[in-house]
């Protein structure tokens, strides 16, 4: 499917990439924000001797080069450190609130995807009518909305006003559930709120990237000729149409995967789902560095990752990209 | 200055072409809404604050004066620390436009260096910077801007800088493309081959052709600034001395006003935000419709 020199190029700038980001991440926690000791002591009225051995402890008595190839060796261990705050290794942390996180962002890019799509299709399908140009400003106003705004209303008008959905956590705390069914649903109630929020405000691009690729789509000639072969409709636009407006849909997508971390962080503070945007506000408040380290670096990579990702789909999907 | 003289193909006189799309826009009717949001927040962020100043010092002398619903004395109630939050709301229009607006003009600064140097230097020039664009557009922007304003501070200052400073790759990307167009035009070729140095050709030649396109994304960068300057400050990293609209929200929602209902605290910075930032998104997105070559004509 692919040829080996690309893939091998792609190997290659993926690493360079890595490499870019776990030494930028080095920099900007070890070295920027001057003497570490003074965040770890979190008081500048030390005894020498304390000094002197938190110094060893942590290794900051070598040289820079040193401490970045004990950084590096650690990350290669999946070591992030040791939490100020909790005072457990981070990579413990991470690893009960990483779940969390993806069951969100699973279900709420699901609803994005499906919705976001279906409703582009459904304007660029009635170009220049009113439900088009309604279609776009209602996509330009969710756009607009700040994440953790919508968030708070979506607590005021359904949780606290109408007490339809539970506000915060992934589970009602103390509950005892009779069977897997009764679980499920509360967990689903759980993560109603948050979805719908992430949904509201980052469908709009998609609506707006999916309308105007299958706009330009359907200006094509190979779309008058199925027309002329006298096609549904339907047809038209799905098989003919929707299949070629993806492509910019999945490059879109990458962007989406940057933003959506984004939304998470917000979406988890508002409704305190323990996942690691929550970790990272948290991890704000108390000034909790090897915790902010961590989730920026697991961040970052998953950005990039997805990036490869949607580059390696473009190719399979699109044989014009293929071929060059 | 013989140089001017040469006939341009593509550039008709710049105040007609300001003029031509100015109506453009009007006659957009989202257009029209963008740039009427936009005066009315002027308005209100220049005069509201002169004529109903904001002592952030005048706190409630008793619980009563806590949180309370609007009256006629406060318009729109009270905050957690008994302070008027329509006065409160007006002072923050100023804090969160200024940010917006400073933290945009070095975004733009950076991306059209940038994507001028690319543009016209193929080569390794090009390639470097475009290495570096790319590598600061996969990074996650919210937890990138979260590292750098906790570990540095929470000035006015350096949340403009770390908002500036991670806000231009997109901008450089299409400052680039295009000039990598306008570099192999005819009138370009013509000029540089009567001599006329790198700096001229682009300074007279090519970034008067770029303007109307970066001005076109500075429009919806201002967008976005203003957003990751509010979402900054909701989560705690905001100026505590100039409360911005962002800032506010972080109060109310660490105060507990939305599970205490206390509405009139939480409603007004947000539609603040989500007003200016509309503004300035219908009224880009207009522009770049008809500013874009790329978009220009279609629907």
């Amino acid at each position: 499917m692919f040829r080996a020199s690309y893939l091998a190029r792609k190997a290659g700038q993926l690493a360079i990439t890595l490499f870019a980001v776990v030494t930028f991440n080095f920099v900007l926690f070890r070295v920027l924000p001057g003497d570490p000791l003074q965040l770890i002591a979190r008081s500048g009225h030390l005894p020498p001797e304390a000094l002197a051995r938190l110094r060893a402890l942590f290794g900051l008595d070598r040289s820079l080069p040193v401490q970045y190839w004990y950084y590096l060796r650690n990350l290669a261990h999946g070591q992030f450190g040791f939490s100020f705050t909790y005072r457990r290794p981070v990579s413990s942390i991470l690893a009960e609130r990483m779940t969390n996180t993806i069951i969100l962002l699973g279900a709420a890019t699901i609803f994005i995807v499906l919705l976001g799509v279906g409703l582009g299709v459904f304007a660029a399908a009635r170009r220049g009518s009113r439900a088009d140009s309604e279609t776009v400003v209602t996509a330009l106003i969710f756009w607009s909305l700040p994440t953790f705004w919508t968030g708070m209303i979506l607590v005021f008008l359904l949780g606290v006003w109408l007490h339809a959905f539970p506000i915060s956590g992934i589970t009602t705390p103390g509950a005892a559930y009779s069977s897997w069914w009764d679980q499920t649903t509360d967990v689903v109630s759980h993560i109603f709120l948050p979805t719908v929020t992430l949904a509201l405000v980052d469908i709009g691009q998609f609506i707006l990237i999916t309308r105007s690729s299958l706009v330009d789509v359907l200006t094509e000639d190979f779309i008058l000729t199925a027309k002329a072969k006298g096609l549904s409709r339907r047809n038209v636009v799905w098989r003919h149409g929707v299949r070629n407006a993806l492509l910019p849909v999945i490059t879109a997508s990458a962007l989406y995967i940057s933003l959506v971390v984004g939304g998470a962080i917000q979406v988890e503070t508002v409704f305190s789902w323990p996942g690691m945007g929550r970790l990272i506000y948290d991890a704000v408040l108390r000034r909790d560095y090897p915790i902010l380290e961590a989730c920026f670096l697991i961040f970052a990579v998953t950005v990039i990752l997805a990036n490869l990702a949607s580059d390696l789909l473009y190719q399979v999907l699109d044989p014009r990209v293929r071929e060059a | 200055m013989a140089i001017a003289q040469i006939p341009l193909e593509d550039r008709p006189g710049a105040r007609a072409a300001l003029r031509r799309n100015w109506n453009l826009v009007w006659a957009d009717p989202l257009g029209r809404v963008g740039v009427v949001l936009l005066a009315a927040i002027a308005v209100i962020a220049v005069f509201g604050p002169m004529l109903f100043p904001f002592n952030p010092q005048a706190v409630g002398r008793t619980a009563a004066d806590i949180l309370r619903p609007p009256s006629a004395h406060h318009w729109l109630g009270t905050d957690e620390l008994g302070r008027d939050v329509f006065r409160a709301t007006l002072s923050g229009s100023r804090i969160s436009l200024l940010v917006g607006l400073l933290a945009t003009a070095i975004s733009i600064l950076v991306g059209a260096v940038t994507g001028l140097v690319a543009g016209y230097y193929p080569g390794w020039p090009d390639s470097v910077l475009m290495r570096i664009t790319d590598f600061f557009l996969v990074m996650p922007t919210l937890p990138l801007v979260i590292a750098l304003a906790a570990l540095f501070g929470q000035s006015l200052g350096i949340i403009v800088l770390v908002i500036g400073l991670t806000g231009w790759p997109s901008t450089a990307r299409i400052v680039r493309s295009q000039v990598l167009s306008l570099r192999e035009r005819q009138f370009v070729v013509r000029i540089r081959s009567l001599g006329a140095t790198d700096l001229r050709i682009v300074g007279s030649h090519i970034l008067p052709n770029v303007l109307p396109l970066i001005f076109a994304n500075t429009v919806l960068v201002i967008a976005g600034s203003i957003l990751s300057e509010a979402t900054l400050a909701f989560l705690g990293l905001g100026d505590p001395v100039h409360v911005s609209w962002g800032t506010m929200l972080h109060f109310a929602f660490v105060s507990g006003a939305t599970g205490r209902g206390a509405w009139w605290y939480f409603l007004p910075p947000g539609f603040g935000i989500v007003l200016v930032v509309l503004g300035f998104t219908l009224f880009g997105h207009t522009l770049d419709r008809i500013l874009n070559p790329r978009l220009r004509g279609r629907g």
